[in-house]
């Protein structure tokens, strides 16, 4: 088990383009962190350079207090969990999990007591014998575990591990992952553009746009203080409201709506506003959003409410028992009203 | 698979839809089988006069006579000098082109070229190269104190018609190896290498078994090539010599029939490579049955 350390590490591609910003991070022992972005944010290149997959164009990385820039990725110390899985299809489970003890010359007895001990945390031990091609896909996903534990590393490396499985199971494993990586205890770097599973594996989570951070934090902070309208619209299912609006007067002006603004900002604005923090208040309230219903979208446990306020598109959730007219009256707590600046998209206050 | 069965109105289009392939497979392949067959079993004079049939004593001369054990041993070791060169120098250059990010297409094309050149065109060239007369390569030889001269050394010959064999042959195990070597998703390398596998380990834990399925069928086809598509190859560089020592079954069955005119011993020879090509047929579809999927 180590700490991670990452010193303003970029990645340049010999074609001139920059995958990665010289990004500065500091990974805990024993943290699960959570590197979330869009496709093309840079954050499996960010992964594989820590594993040693891809070489590290400036900066450095610790892996404890060792820089391993130039360490092979066997000499790294650290267990991958591939996307799709990279079991080898030619050996039986048992093989698989013991093909990176075996190289390493580990003696056979450990071996086999390893195997086994993480069988039985993975309840695989039933398929040890089979091949890969021989199990389902959530096998398969355990399997790959499997590989990464039994080597008991200082980190595990998990590259979107859970993006070929069904959405049940991926709910499933999500769950596992998060037990067993708290159990274990080991560092975890986790990459995924799932914001949910973000959300919910992450001891902190960091969002990359374009090759930087965008922000780092637990996942409460950056669900609740997001740092930018990337953040915003990135973190949250439905995605947070973003509003063009003006300040003055400590309010913040969208058509004939004000609420109050955090702050001491003035003039033109991003109002952000998540679907969840929007209530509905009496008709005629002073300052009200007056919101023009276009469609709702039910969900089960709650109902979406499309529409739009003095032109712009606007979705707000409601319980399913209300009863909506064309129009509905409604208001945000000023500690749930987010601004950010409309040129950069910076979070103001 | 699906397959989608369909159905003619009339009952003779089908038959007569297939009859070009067909025609041409039994004018020009059943035909001249049953032919042989038949001819195994006859003894003819060289003027076609008179034909007896003689039974299988075609086949019992065949294999009393010390000439045609020694073209079976020639084949033998020609054929896996031809499949192993070939495969080897083919599989080493397409791991070389695995590795290359850059120009590995212009590299693949070029070494797809050989394959376009004639076995006679090739076999001619290689006879000028390793002519003991005016070859650049006896020169050299010469220089470190090697006497090479494959009109009167069965060796060099033998060495000679297996470069020539397999220079033909490289381009085409080339190509297979190059798209199974790209088959091989990267992520199943990269987590080789995570696991502590050196660069050779990788090649030859990970890698190399998951060829299998290329390497079999080509080791399958390469068998075939060598044993009976040489025929130009040495018929352009050595004729079988120097006293038989390139003289493979193919080659025999044209020399016994068509230069020393013994048409039944040359058709019981091709009858016997018959059951060759038949048994290398069953074997490799018994294998990639069973061993090719994992």
């Amino acid at each position: 088990m180590a700490a991670i350390t990452l010193e303003s590490v970029g990645k340049t591609y010999a074609g001139g383009v920059t995958a990665v910003h010289a990004i500065d991070l500091a990974i805990e022992d024993g943290e699960f962190l959570v590197l979330v972005g869009p496709s093309g944010c840079g954050k499996s290149t960010l992964l594989r350079m820590i594993a040693g997959l891809e070489t590290i164009s400036s900066g450095a990385v610790k892996i404890g207090n060792r820089v391993v820039n130039q360490v092979e990725p066997a000499e790294r110390d650290i267990a991958m969990v591939f996307q799709n899985y990279a079991l080898y299809p030619h050996m039986s489970v048992r093989e698989n999990l013991a093909y990176g003890l075996k190289n390493r010359g580990v003696p056979k007895d450990e071996i086999a007591r390893r195997v086994a001990e993480a069988a039985k945390i993975l309840e695989i031990g039933g398929f040890l014998d089979r091949k890969p091609r021989a199990l389902s896909g959530g096998q398969r996903q355990r399997v790959a575990m499997g590989r990464a534990i039994v080597r008991e590393p200082a980190a595990f490396l998990f590259d979107e591990p859970l993006s070929n499985l069904d959405a049940k199971l991926r709910v499933q494993m999500r769950g596992e992952i998060k037990q067993l990586q708290a159990r274990l205890g080991t560092t975890s770097i986790y990459v995924t553009h799932d914001q949910l599973e973000a959300m919910t594996l992450a001891h902190r989570l960091v969002v990359l746009n374009g090759g930087r951070i965008e922000q780092v934090g637990t996942p409460l902070e950056v669900y609740r203080k997001p740092a930018s309208t990337f953040v915003a619209a990135f973190i949250g299912s439905p995605a947070m409201n973003l509003l063009q609006a003006e300040v003055s007067g400590g309010r913040v002006r969208l058509g004939g709506a004000s609420l109050p603004a955090p702050g001491a900002a003035e003039g033109k604005v991003t109002l952000g506003l998540r679907p969840e923090d929007l209530q509905r208040t009496r008709p005629g309230a002073e300052g009200a959003l007056l919101m023009n219903v276009a469609y709702v979208e039910e969900l089960g446990a709650q109902r979406l409410v499309h529409g739009t306020v003095g032109g712009q598109s606007l979705v707000c959730a409601q319980p399913v028992e209300s009863d909506l007219g064309d129009t509905l009256t409604l208001t945000a707590d000023p500690a749930a009203v987010h601004l950010f600046d409309a040129a950069s998209g910076k979070r103001l206050g | 698979m699906s397959t989608k069965r369909n159905t003619f109105r009339h009952r003779t289009l089908p038959y007569l839809l297939i009859a070009p392939q067909l025609v041409v497979t039994l004018v020009f392949f059943m035909w001249p089988a049953a032919q042989a067959v038949i001819q195994s079993f006859q003894q003819e004079d060289a003027f076609g006069l008179s034909t007896t049939w003689v039974g299988f004593q075609n086949y019992q001369a065949l294999f009393a006579d010390p000439d045609y054990l020694n073209a079976l041993k020639v084949t033998v070791v020609f054929t896996l000098g031809v499949t192993a060169m070939s495969l080897g120098l083919a599989l080493l250059l397409a791991l070389a082109v695995d590795r290359m990010v850059k120009s590995a297409t212009v590299y693949t094309t070029l070494l797809v070229w050989p394959y376009a050149v004639a076995p006679a065109v090739s076999g001619v060239m290689w006879w000028f190269m390793f002519n003991p007369t005016i070859g650049i390569f006896p020169y050299l030889l010469r220089m470190v104190g090697y006497d090479w001269n494959h009109g009167l050394h069965g060796t060099d010959a033998m060495i000679l018609v297996v470069l020539a064999a397999s220079w033909n042959q490289i381009s085409y195990n080339f190509l297979f190896f190059v798209a199974g070597l790209q088959s091989i998703p990267a992520s199943l390398r990269e987590a080789a290498a995570i696991d502590g596998a050196g660069p050779a380990k990788r090649f030859w834990t990970i890698t190399l078994p998951l060829l299998s399925p290329t390497t079999f069928f080509l080791l399958v086809v390469n068998f075939v090539y060598a044993m009976f598509n040489t025929f130009a190859t040495i018929h352009a560089t050595t004729q079988g010599g120097p006293a038989g020592s390139t003289n493979i079954l193919v080659y025999k069955v044209f020399n016994d029939g068509f230069i020393g005119l013994n048409l039944g011993s040359s058709s019981a020879q091709s009858v016997v490579l018959l059951f060759i090509v038949i048994a290398l047929t069953v074997v490799q579809f018994a294998w990639v049955e069973r061993r090719v999927q994992y």
